[in-house]
């Protein structure tokens, strides 16, 4: 069953000379399937950005309509948890009432929105700093505040804008196992944002290859590798097996294949 | 603390190299004041400068004696105490009042105008940053007026209201407003996206992102605006007080000048900018308690 569908979405911008507009998304159909881990990968321009704020809610598309068990989404809701890249929490609350402030938002009770977000912070492997401040964090583990900010809303879908973008190299491949393991923990359906070619294969369900100019679906692959790292849960055999590599250089061969073909504008 | 000003660096200061302006500079400015009282002292002594143009140290501390009735005050402690029949010392104080009732006077309208500024810039200002409707109202005035200095529009204070308390706390009112506003407008505006967005996508209402989110993401701006208010308060204060006021420190200073008597001219001027450095002290203060992630996310 398909939790979010996007029927031939479009998103226009107004261009810098103010002649015309800029196609940042052309005619994308998408579809999210219950405990689909969907990731879109893309050169930047590509509008994988547009394309997961319009699911959010943050933008209304030119053309097209998104749909939520089949009702029409209008506007951000609670059915769609975000991560944002900068982790955007809220300075002024530490890290276990920034993991509730969803639950205070809705109104519900002082104890069972603690116990709720004590139990996703534990998930998250943050039990310990509930008291602290956000800024007394190091980056990862304010991406980890975020995810589990996001989880406590119980959403039907976690959005994530290139959430491990802003990490060094060790713990951005901390971070992808952990959200790999609270994904299938929790059984949300992911959409998740990244410009990493590994990443994106080794986290995927599904990838959806985007290009720019217009910003388009160009590729889908339906992948398994995180199932792999599962089973053995060994990250670096499962990224260093050959068909995870064959598969590395062909997505980048269509990456690079399009730069080198493209005209100037 | 290493006190020598000429050592290159303070060994408790961890150094960038080529950092601006590195080390502490406390034993600095220590120096800078004693050379500058020194000074003073030393000129007045030397008689180098007629006591009508700069009085000497001792004259001013006599003169804050006498106004503020330090004697009278401690003989009637004395007398509380038992330790005294009675009170001998004469208590006139300058302009009929002494000086903590001119202190009162004057804390009493800066503070009473702040507060009102206080209460009505903050959700102009707020108003102004949510809304296109409340920025197209009200940024037109209060760009207009903002420049202006006080004592250009003190005669129209007079005109609308008179020569009472409220004309005076009108022009240290208008003097506060508009930092706040500006203020509170610039920190709405500041507030990241992200953190709305966020809020949004949690199933905040408008309602709920105003109050949960923006107005405490404004909070440090607001608190730098009301610093900077209180400090315009205090300048306004004595173009307010020039206007028939009968105590205050601003009227103490305006009558000392008008009889030459310099002392006490010194002395309402070091009052005031004791009372104006011990308040944004305390306004740091409450800003570390209010807002402790201030320039650290």
């Amino acid at each position: 069953m398909s939790v979010i569908s996007l029927n031939h979405v479009a998103m226009e911008f107004p261009s810098l000379e103010g002649i015309g507009s800029v196609r940042a998304l052309d005619d994308v159909n998408l579809e999210f399937h219950e405990n689909e881990f969907v990731v879109a990968l893309g050169a930047s321009g590509c509008g994988k950005t547009t394309l997961l704020n319009v699911i959010a809610g943050f933008l209304s598309p030119t053309s097209g309509e998104i749909l939520n068990k089949g009702l029409p989404v209008a506007g951000p809701g609670r059915d769609r948890g975000v991560v944002f890249q900068k982790h955007a929490l809220l300075p002024w609350l530490n890290v276990v009432e920034n993991t509730e402030f969803g639950l205070k938002l809705q109104g519900v009770a002082s104890d069972e929105r603690r116990a709720r977000a004590r139990a996703n912070l534990s998930l998250v492997g943050l039990s310990d700093f509930e008291r602290y401040p956000i800024y007394q964090l190091s980056g990862g583990m304010q991406q980890r505040v975020g995810l589990a900010r996001a989880l406590t809303c119980d959403p039907d879908m976690l959005l994530m804008d290139e959430p491990l973008g802003a990490l060094d190299a060790f713990t951005r491949e901390n971070m992808q196992e952990l959200i790999l393991d609270v994904w299938r923990k929790t059984q949300k359906v992911v959409f998740f944002i990244t410009h990493s070619v590994e990443e994106a294969l080794f986290m995927a369900t599904r990838l959806i290859v985007m290009s720019p100019r217009p910003g388009r679906i160009t590729h889908q692959y339906e992948l398994s590798f995180c199932d792999r790292f599962f089973e053995t849960g060994d990250a670096r055999s499962v990224k260093s097996s050959s068909e995870f590599i064959k598969m590395r250089e062909e997505i980048l061969s269509i990456i690079y294949g399009e730069e080198v073909g493209e005209q100037p504008p | 603390m290493n006190l020598n000003p000429f050592s290159k660096r303070a060994p408790t200061v961890v150094d960038q190299y080529g950092a601006p302006g590195q080390g502490s500079s406390t034993a600095i400015s220590a120096i800078t004041i004693v050379i500058i009282l020194g000074g003073w002292w030393l000129v007045t002594h030397l008689e180098l400068i007629r006591p009508l143009f700069l009085p000497s140290p001792e004259l001013v501390i006599a003169k804050f004696n006498k106004i503020a009735c330090t004697e009278y005050y401690f003989e009637k402690l004395l007398v509380a105490v038992g330790a005294r029949a009675e009170v001998e010392a004469p208590c006139h104080g300058f302009s009929e009042h002494t000086l903590h009732e001119h202190i009162i006077w004057s804390l009493y309208r800066v503070f009473t105008s702040f507060f009102l500024a206080v209460i009505t810039a903050i959700p102009i200002g707020v108003a102004m940053g949510m809304s296109r409707m409340a920025r197209g109202v009200f940024d037109p005035p209060i760009e207009f007026y903002r420049p202006i200095p006080p004592l250009a529009y003190l005669p129209l204070t007079i005109i609308w209201f008179g020569i009472g308390e409220s004309g005076k706390l009108f022009l240290i009112f208008l003097a506060c407003f508009a930092p706040i506003a500006i203020n509170a407008r610039a920190g709405v505006r500041s507030v990241s996206i992200e953190q709305i967005h966020a809020a949004y996508s949690m199933g905040a209402s408008r309602q709920q992102v105003i109050w949960q989110v923006v107005i405490k993401a404004a909070l440090p701006e607001i608190l730098t605006g009301m610093r900077v208010a209180i400090a315009f308060g205090w300048t306004t204060l004595v173009a307010a007080e020039m206007v028939a006021a009968k105590a205050g420190i601003g009227v103490m200073v305006l009558n000392a000048a008008r009889f030459l008597a310099t002392d006490i001219v010194f002395l309402g001027i070091v009052v005031i900018g004791a009372v104006a450095f011990v308040f944004d002290l305390l306004m740091r203060k409450i800003e570390k308690a209010l807002v402790p992630w201030k320039g650290k996310v």
